[in-house]
């Protein structure tokens, strides 16, 4: 089955064309404002580079930055207003409180309290204040707010209070967006209302982005459905996906490590992604990143829900090296590498330049790294592989040594001995592993609910049952599904043998074609 | 006493400033050893409060009168709960107005049950909100989990009464119980009933049993520790070494989690994390137990440190305390020993806060024997 990946990072538009597991075609073009135009032309170059190989693609699968990057450069945000059901408590740190103030500048579009929510045991604190809800619906109408995030206290345990809450929004308000907190995170109110209104704000931008992506693949005339993914590795239907751009966040990063453990074969192992500005780390399980359960902040925002467990340091080919003192970034040149590096006819020593007068590669102009002391690049590569090799080693978790799978536009800073790593693997069409990490994303389902009166058996079988049914409705197929994680709680405190079970289940696309229906 | 110098502050009242604040969430979480939850949300209403003009007084608890009357408060309950119900310095000050109602007579200043952590920075809301000046001290000097394990606690001091407030309108009053260990189990339930938080103003204290029995300047002390690791954070120096010298503290062992087990039982968070070792420990493993606080740490199969002495894991990097609920695999920490309030070092001290009381069968031994701290 054959199926085209693509990354559209803040810099570059990458493509890949897979036939099962095999690269047939890959293609690197530089990403455009409009992103629509970029997504095009690198559609429409992997698909002249592969030939009559492109006819039967049947899947496209797209990862974006685009929503990390509106967060993080406060751009094309829309306003949020956030409906908080905690009352009587938690009336002082309302919502967008703890947010950096240019940010919550942009995006508060009102903020309103009301009486409700549950407490640890599912019992309601207060009855909900319905007509207080209604009352905020009709102000976030009149004050032409187009969408609004709800949260509720304990939620994640049970939904119940923004379900009604949402009722109400869709009968005062019809055309405004609503995100309830329980889809997205977990306990932590703070966090999690953060999640929501995030989410909310970017509901404008995923309806275009996902709509340019549409248009593109139309315009490449390939009959094939289109996916997104998501930062855990797996894809969803693009019009589920238009509903929770905050999945998307890291998804490259994500897609990059997946796309590595596809090229080198190996599914337990560290990643290292090194780029222009950054490199990051990860650590793969079983061929998925290994999620983070800590607050990650995005953009200054603190969030606490699903995301890949990276660590993010200031390494990258285009990292900006200081000879008097020797000091390796943490400025860097980014994209302006190729105007900027001594080795592009620049004045800017940068760790490319490091690299080439190593002969760690070949790259450029030679003879301009040429006159660099050789006391100098030594101390600045030492000083690049120890930074690399400490950061690698704070996210490995066990004793044992893994191998370390090096990629992106920078893997050659990546030290060949580190502590800890059994060996360093470079893999072929590494520059491109994270289009071939959404190419080869599997489509995922998953059930969180709380189960009475079951055994602990049952009520797991119940959930995967009922999250294999929603990854065959996103389009995987039945015989390739596989769990991938299983969580049960047993809520000692609720009446009648309450258990909460969480089950994630993953699966290949089905090799069918898009009919009517799509 | 104390483990920083004898020093008296110069001043008998300050106002602290919003820095003290920020360097105070810092301090408090060092000296929670792992527990008194978290102190952000409790940092995010005191910076709204003193945008809003309000202000914190600090006074040195030598002097405050004999006869003062001094409001000890903490947040009770499970931090998970805390998560979802946001501290909010309105029903912090409920319970003291509860009590002031109770005993017909205003408070002349507040002070934390407890230094360590969320529960340091509890009194400050309401100081800030309610104008009471803060009591340089507290009763524990740490955190701990019981309400028998304090310095008036040990000291036999009077356990009743206690005031709790619910975010709705149930009041709740313990006028009066038989012993510290029943106050526990009353309240403790009492908690539950309402929601599993609930801001309390326990037994009030006079300002003759503050000044025997309460341990001094932790306020100081926190606010100091604070300071000291920002300072250190801003010189690119290492925050760890400046919490040892600041706290006269023992670099224990220095490495990295690998593994957290924990366990909720009878309402607390039990467990323990294994720390395999790091530059002068690679090789080494040390696995610390928990239960709410990091209780007792184990070097192989050997104690090394153990409660009353404060037992702190540290971010290596940041000097950033670590809290039992949020340890996880592929941390990098510190782990320090700082001694303990001298008030735990007697037998009845140690009868209620030594190795024995959270259920370990070995003989207390400090790290800082034989020294005079």
């Amino acid at each position: 089955m054959k199926r085209i990946g693509i990354d559209v990072g803040g810099t570059n538009t990458d493509a890949a064309l897979l036939d099962g597991e095999r690269v047939i075609a890959a293609v690197k073009t530089f990403t455009t404002a409009d992103v629509t135009s970029g997504v095009r032309s690198a559609l429409s170059d992997l698909v002249a580079r592969a030939g009559d190989a492109a006819h039967d693609v049947v899947a496209v699968m797209i990862g974006t930055t685009h929503y990390t990057n509106a967060v993080v450069e406060r751009r094309n945000l829309g306003r949020a207003a956030a409906i908080r059901v905690s009352l009587p408590a938690s009336a002082s740190l309302i919502p967008f409180c703890d947010w950096p103030r240019d940010l919550a500048a942009k995006v508060n579009g009102g903020t309103y309290l009301v009486e409700g929510g549950h407490e640890f045991d599912g019992r309601p604190v207060v009855e909900m204040d319905e007509r207080a809800v209604a009352e905020a619906a009709r102000r976030i109408r009149a004050d032409g707010i187009p969408a609004v995030a709800i949260s509720a206290t304990f939620s994640p345990l049970t939904a119940e209070c923004e379900e009604r809450a949402a009722e109400i929004l869709r009968n005062e308000a019809p055309d405004v967006h609503v995100t309830l907190s329980s889809t997205l995170g977990r306990i932590g109110l703070l966090e999690r209302e953060n999640v929501a209104l995030m989410n909310a704000s970017l509901i404008g931008l995923a309806r275009e982005t996902t709509q340019a992506f549409v248009d593109a693949v139309a315009a490449s005339g390939l009959n094939a459905q289109l996916y997104i993914t998501q930062n855990d590795g797996t894809v969803v239907l693009a019009e589920a996906a238009r509903e929770f751009p905050v999945f998307s966040f890291a998804s490259g990063p994500t897609n990059s490590m997946r796309g590595a453990a596809l090229l080198a074969g190996i599914e337990d192992a560290m990643v290292c992604d090194v780029g222009g500005t950054t490199a990051d780390i990860g650590c793969l399980v079983r061929g998925f990143p290994r999620e983070a359960n800590n607050v990650v902040e995005v953009g200054g925002v603190r969030t606490l829900f699903r995301m890949p467990d990276l660590l993010s340091i200031a390494i990258g080919g285009g990292t900006i090296v200081q000879r008097e003192p020797l000091a390796v970034g943490p400025q860097s040149v980014g994209y302006r590498l190729g105007q900027e590096a001594l080795v592009f006819g620049g004045d800017t020593v940068t760790a490319t330049d490091i690299a080439v007068a190593s002969g760690l590669i070949d790259l450029g102009d030679k003879s301009r790294v040429a006159g660099l002391p050789g006391d100098f690049v030594r101390a600045a590569l030492a000083q690049i592989h120890a930074a690399i090799a400490e950061n690698v080693d704070r996210m490995k978790t066990d004793a044992t040594e893994v191998p370390l799978l090096a990629v992106g536009g920078g893997a050659m800073l990546i030290p060949d001995t580190l502590p800890g790593i059994s060996e360093v693997v470079h893999v072929p069409h590494h520059e491109v592993a994270n289009a071939v990490g959404a190419a080869m994303a599997q489509i995922s389902g998953e059930t969180d609910r709380i189960y009475r009166d079951m055994d602990r058996e049952d009520a797991i079988a119940a959930a995967r049952e009922a999250a294999i049914a929603a990854a065959v409705e996103a389009g995987a197929d039945a015989a390739t599904i596989k769990v991938i994680d299983v969580e049960d709680l047993p809520l000692s405190y609720l009446p009648g043998r309450a258990i909460r079970t969480r089950v994630r289940v993953v699966g290949e696309a089905r090799a069918v074609r898009p009919g009517a229906a799509a | 006493m104390t483990t920083l110098a004898q020093r008296t502050p110069s001043q008998a009242r300050r106002a602290l400033t919003a820095e003290d604040i920020e360097a105070l969430a810092i301090g408090t979480w060092i000296l929670g050893t792992g527990g008194g939850g978290d102190p952000y949300h409790k940092l995010l209403n005191l910076r709204m409060l003193y945008e809003a003009g309000h202000e914190v007084t600090l006074i040195d608890p030598m002097s405050l009168a004999d006869d003062a009357l001094v409001a000890i408060l903490s947040n009770m309950g499970a931090p998970l709960v805390g998560q979802e119900r946001l501290a909010d310095p309105e029903f912090a000050m409920k319970p003291v107005r509860m009590m002031e109602e109770h005993l017909g007579r205003k408070f002349d200043a507040v002070m934390a049950l407890e230094i360590g952590g969320g529960n340091g920075m509890h009194p400050m809301q309401v100081a800030a909100l309610g104008g009471y000046p803060v009591v340089d001290a507290d009763t524990m000097g740490r955190a701990y989990p019981e309400a028998q394990m304090t310095s008036v606690a040990v000291a036999g001091l009077r356990c009743f009464p206690l005031t709790m407030a619910d975010i709705r309108d149930n009041e709740i009053v313990i006028p009066r119980a038989a012993s510290w260990r029943w106050m526990e189990r009353i309240s403790r339930k009492a908690c539950a009933e309402i929601g599993s938080v609930a801001a309390t103003c326990k037994a009030p204290r006079t300002g003759a049993e503050v000044k025997q029995h309460g341990v001094l300047y932790t306020v100081s002390k926190a606010i100091e520790l604070g300071t000291e690791v920002l300072a250190a954070r801003a010189a690119h120096a290492n925050p760890i070494d400046a919490v040892l010298k600041t706290a006269r503290g023992k670099l224990m062992f220095t490495g990295k989690v690998t593994d957290v087990e924990r366990r909720a039982t009878e309402g607390f968070l039990r467990g323990k994390a294994r720390i395999e070792g790091l530059n002068d420990n690679a090789g080494q493993t040390l696995t610390v137990h928990f239960q709410n606080e990091y209780s007792v740490a184990f070097l192989g199969e050997e104690p090394v440190v153990m409660t009353p002495d404060l037992i702190c894991l540290l971010d290596s990097v940041s000097g950033d305390g670590i809290g039992t609920d949020v340890l996880r695999f592929g941390q990098r920490v510190s782990v320090l020993a700082l001694p303990a309030p001298e008030v735990f070092l007697s037998a009845a001290g140690l009868a209620a806060v030594g190795p024995r009381a959270f259920g370990f069968d070995i003989d207390f031994t400090s790290v800082f024997k034989g020294e005079q701290a």
